[in-house]
């Protein structure tokens, strides 16, 4: 889901930079008022974390491949203010040291994957675990929170690849930048991530969870407050 | 560091030694790149063209290790394997670094 330089055009991907600055911007300063010295290891090892969860790539056999990202686990444990912080430094490095995910893409993808993703994936576990603290209940939040944030993210990677032919084509009326529509951008993004993706995506949420409350569980940032 | 966070950085330089499993295993089922994230010869192939625009911003920027290879394009694999998880190292303390800078401006140290 890593967008890279030449696939949107500037009508896209300057609005989705302002729109991460944006959100850059409420994170940092909604850590500094939240976040305690004791969570810093926590966010950097978060950090660590998605960059290597997204190395993992996973096959399609005889097709695409793509990775989880790890940013629902993330907003579970530490909150989606701190997976902001976290995936987006991430997705910075990335693309500046390994070209993974275009420069001028940088927005795009910390939009989909660092604030799209971690507010789905948060949402959708308050949401779904009600008042659970542990049981089957929990944990299927957990999985439903990593499966749907990750398919949410990439319709919206789809979407964004999707809208370039309409808004910008050449004299010859052929697409300047990323060249499928819509009808075919976004159904394949949302099908590979949500029949594969998605599902190693969800796993990882919830086995990590499982973990995190064994043996760390008043860290656990979304089942502290109501 | 407590007990705690000392076993998570195991699990996470061991997952650093993991690593090339992703990219063994897209070799062995035979999957390419990712949807959308094709280089120019690659949608040279599937479009029979490549996009004005594309082609102009497609090397907007040269990454230092791209595609988490040291070793360039034709590399051998064993380059590859190593390079992934020297990569995956870099990656992790390229992000604790950023992440410890970022953060001491925003958070006084003595709670």
């Amino acid at each position: 889901m890593h967008i890279p330089d030449g696939y949107l055009s500037p009508q896209t991907f300057v609005p989705l930079y302002g729109a991460s600055f944006v959100f850059w911007a409420v994170a940092l300063k909604k850590l500094k008022k939240e976040l305690s010295a004791k969570y810093i290891p926590y966010l950097a090892m978060a950090a660590a974390f998605s960059f290597l969860i997204m190395m993992f790539n996973v096959p399609i056999p005889g097709g695409t491949t793509g990775h989880a990202v790890g940013a629902g686990i993330i907003a579970i444990l530490l909150g989606p203010w701190a997976a902001v912080l976290a995936v987006s430094v991430v997705l910075i490095i990335q693309a500046i040291v390994f070209g993974d995910g275009g420069i001028t893409a940088i927005g795009a993808n910390c939009f989909n994957m660092a604030v799209v993703m971690p507010f789905v994936s948060y949402w959708v576990f308050k949401l779904v675990k009600g008042n659970a603290k542990g049981g089957a209940r929990f944990y299927a939040a957990a999985f439903l929170a990593g499966w749907i944030g990750l398919s949410v993210a990439s319709v919206a990677a789809g979407f964004e690849f999707g809208i370039q032919p309409m808004i910008a084509s050449g004299p010859d009326g052929k697409p300047l930048y990323a060249p499928y529509p819509l009808s075919i951008a976004v159904p394949v993004m949302a099908i590979e991530h949500m029949l594969v993706f998605g599902i190693v995506e969800g796993m990882v949420t919830a086995l990590i969870l499982k973990y995190f409350v064994k043996h760390e569980s008043e860290l656990v940032y979304a089942t502290k407050e109501a | 560091m407590t007990r705690f966070q000392k076993k998570l950085w195991i699990g996470l330089l061991i997952m650093a030694l993991l690593t090339p499993f992703g990219i063994f295993l897209p070799e062995k089922f035979n999957a390419g790149d990712a949807w959308g994230e094709w280089g120019t010869d690659k949608i040279q192939e599937l479009l029979g063209y490549v996009p004005e625009g594309l082609k102009k911003l497609a090397d907007f920027w040269k990454a230092p290790v791209p595609d988490y290879n040291f070793g360039g394009e034709n590399a051998a694999f064993s380059t590859q394997v190593i390079s992934y998880i020297v990569s995956g190292v870099l990656g992790i303390a390229a992000a604790v670094i950023l992440i410890y800078l970022i953060t001491k401006f925003l958070v006084k140290h003595e709670k």
